[in-house]
């Protein structure tokens, strides 16, 4: 037996790797450093993430799989990748002044954000149990680390400590269920698992279903479905807001990524059974979320409860299936990765280390001092609650239509009534911003300009309102870069 | 010869006593060491499984799970004692800045 | 069939046991039992012990234990590939030599930052 590494081995995780080297590279110059002054850092990552989007970019079409078919460069693959490596750019450009402000200016921050970037993608584009759940850890781990960033706060330490033991318990929980069904198939890599599970002796073992089960729960855990949500609130809100804003979006589809891989790829025969599990997940995720949001006052605590909330509209799409539900998936994300960033970009850039703005009162007549960022704002908004001519609202569409057409009327009929709750809590900030008058100890200021965050604001912004109303042309490729998932399951 | 299904067997307590350290014990650092022993229980499971199927898959995940856990020590390890340091406690209990 | 093979750890285990038993048995039954102060520390000859053994240990010793963990434990891929250097050839010695440059760069930044100085 010969190793040697094909050239399709080493394009297979290009991307990946240049994220990885530059991080070292990173830590390379925050050791023998400038100083405290990380900005630099910054834009150094930032073009980082741009040359890694340009390998993957090149990686298109062109089929390309490595290590003996453990790392594939499909479509489904690239489409993530690309919306990973916009989340991390646009939390690159919302941290910069966050960090100098605050004088944590770390430059592992950076390093630590394309780690986990690489995390993601690798987990993505995994067709092996292994390579997916190394890729979950170096998300995982890195993602701990960004939460007790602010060493002296105790909030922020106790948002890691959170997450790090229910984080760890999750893994243990994924692992279990990926050892028996290696223990009932005889293999971690998902076409030999499918291969497996049509065989009816294979079906028969339980073991198999309780390997499917607690995967379930580990990704349940690792994506904040119902009820194994408990931890996302108190981290999000402890959480240096950037890290909030990344760890609310990006993760949940690396999550979501690796789940719809495992679910249709490895175990597409089992779909009648994993899709009524889901059904009723789905309708609770979706419920109690947003039943939780409607209390909240502070506006980061509402988002963590309300991205619950859309992981169970996501989730309505998985249990549906099929080429326009599953694309609906990867559209729904990239639409909830400009919303929700933007709206953290919002939050960040009214906030000074002086004045955190981050509950509903801070924010009374903010409307008449910041109109720009006010209105930007709004979008956001009204893009999360699903109104017309926003991301959110064709994302919405796009996945509760394919739900009806396959027939999953009820399921649907429980999103639908959802949506109208949030609008509650949505426009209440538009009401609080617009309609109230300033009290005296909340008066509104205006914000120190910054470029960067305004750049994010207004990609943001312009995200939401382009897909809003040209959402076609990225549906489409949505739809056509599942194609390749399902043809093999 | 052992059969798997004792290896089993052993790796299910293993697993059942790890999940039931983290819901019953109150400071972190044993609620982590319960964490352990789930991922270890894993790894028995991974030999046992690896050991009945003849396959060298099963021992080369325990590898990258032994580092996996090792490496996720250090961080949590690194973040109670930042926590340490700011409240003199490590009982969860306790920690309730946040709503839990 | 299978208990047969065990049984001589079994034995083993029963003999070792009833003899730890009757060596405390005896020293409980004919041994003096003079209960003094000095008899009830934890050292009897000696330092006297001190202060809680909850007292703070130095930061110093986190972190070298720390360090040590992750680097120790990296370790077990060196031993696979040590074992099958001859057959993984080129591929495994580059593939390798990678890894270690990765965990150079861990070092450096652990010396950098100070995680190595004692005082």
């Amino acid at each position: 037996m010969s190793f040697t590494l094909s050239a399709a081995d080493f394009l297979s995780v290009l991307p990946e790797s240049i994220l990885f080297a530059m991080g070292m590279v990173v830590l390379v110059f925050e050791m023998f450093g400038t100083g405290r002054d990380t900005r630099n850092l910054a834009y150094l990552s930032l073009l980082s993430l741009l040359v890694s989007g340009f390998a993957l970019h090149r990686l298109a079409g062109r089929g390309i799989t490595g290590f003996g078919g453990s790392i594939t460069a499909d479509p489904f693959a690239i489409v993530l990748g690309m919306i990973f490596l916009l989340v991390v750019a646009l939390i690159v450009l919302v941290s910069i002044r966050y960090l100098h402000d605050r004088g944590v200016g770390h430059g592992e921050y950076y390093a630590l954000l394309l780690f986990a970037c690489g995390g993601m993608m690798l987990m993505v584009s995994s067709t092996d149990l292994l390579t997916i759940f190394i890729g979950l850890e170096i998300l995982s781990i890195s993602s701990y680390v960004l939460c007790g960033l602010i060493q002296g706060d105790l909030r922020s330490n106790e948002s890691a400590l959170k997450y790090f033991l229910l984080g760890a318990f999750a893994t243990g929980f994924l692992l279990y269920g990926m050892v028996l069904l290696y223990g009932a198939t005889g293999s971690i890599r998902l076409p030999e698992i499918a291969a497996a599970v049509n065989r009816s002796e294979v079906r028969g073992n339980p073991m198999i279903w309780y390997g499917l089960g607690l995967i379930l729960v580990g990704f349940g855990f690792k994506i904040a479905l119902v009820p194994f949500h408990m931890w996302t609130p108190d981290v999000y809100e402890g959480a240096p807001t950037p890290v909030t804003a990344f760890l609310s979006s990006a993760p949940k589809a690396a999550g979501f990524g690796a789940l719809i891989r495992i679910l249709t790829e490895g175990l597409g025969a089992l779909t009648p059974e994993w899709s009524q599990v889901l059904w009723v997940v789905a309708a609770l995720t979706m419920t109690v979320g947003n039943a939780l949001a409607l209390q909240q006052d502070n506006i980061k605590r509402m988002l963590a409860y309300s991205s619950i909330a859309h992981a169970g509209y996501i989730l309505v799409a998985l249990v549906a299936g099929g080429r326009d539900s599953l694309g609906g998936v990867l559209f729904y994300l990239l639409a909830y990765a400009f919303m929700n960033s933007g709206a953290f970009a919002v939050l960040i850039l009214a906030s000074s280390p002086v004045r955190e703005r981050v509950t509903f009162e801070d924010y009374r007549g903010y409307g008449y001092v910041e109109p720009a960022l006010a209105l930007a704002m709004v979008v956001f908004m009204l893009s999360l609650t699903g109104i017309p001519l926003t991301a959110g609202f064709a994302g919405k569409f796009q996945i509760f239509k394919s739900a009806i057409d396959k027939g999953y009327v009820w399921l649907a009929v429980i999103g639908l009534l959802n949506s109208v709750v949030s609008v509650y809590y949505y426009l209440r900030m538009i009401v609080v911003m617009y309609m109230q008058r300033p009290t005296a100890e909340h008066p509104p200021e205006r914000v120190v300009p910054s470029v960067p965050l305004y750049v994010a604001v207004a990609a943001s912004a312009l995200g939401v309102l382009y897909l809003g109303v040209f959402p076609a042309g990225w549906l489409e490729l949505s739809v056509r870069s599942v194609t390749s998932l399902l043809a093999g399951g | 010869m052992i059969p798997v299904t004792h290896v089993l067997v052993l790796s299910a307590a293993l697993f059942a006593i790890g999940v039931s350290g983290v819901i019953l014990r109150r400071n972190a650092i044993v609620v982590f060491m319960s964490v352990e022993l789930m991922l270890n229980a894993v790894n028995v499971a991974f030999v046992g499984f690896a050991y009945g199927l003849n396959s060298m898959t099963g021992i080369m995940f325990v590898l990258f799970v032994l580092v996996v856990a090792a490496t996720e020590a250090v961080v949590g390890l690194a973040i109670m004692l930042a926590i340490f340091r700011n409240r003199g406690t490590l009982n969860i209990d306790e920690f309730n800045l946040l709503r839990w | 069939m299978v208990a047969e093979q065990y049984l001589p750890v079994m034995y083993l285990s029963v003999i070792a046991l009833a003899l730890g038993a009757f060596f405390t048995l005896v020293g409980i039954l004919l041994g003096p039992s003079r209960d003094t102060a000095v008899k009830r520390t934890p050292f009897e000859s000696g330092m006297p012990s001190e202060g809680s053994e909850f007292r703070r240990y130095g930061v110093r010793f986190y972190m070298v234990a720390l360090t040590f963990l992750i680097f120790d434990v990296e370790i077990v891929f060196f031993y696979p590939w040590a074992v099958r250097f001859r057959e993984l050839g080129f591929y495994g010695f580059w593939a390798m030599a990678l890894f270690f440059v990765i965990l150079v760069v861990g070092l450096v930044y652990d010396w950098k930052k100070g995680a190595l100085e004692w005082e």
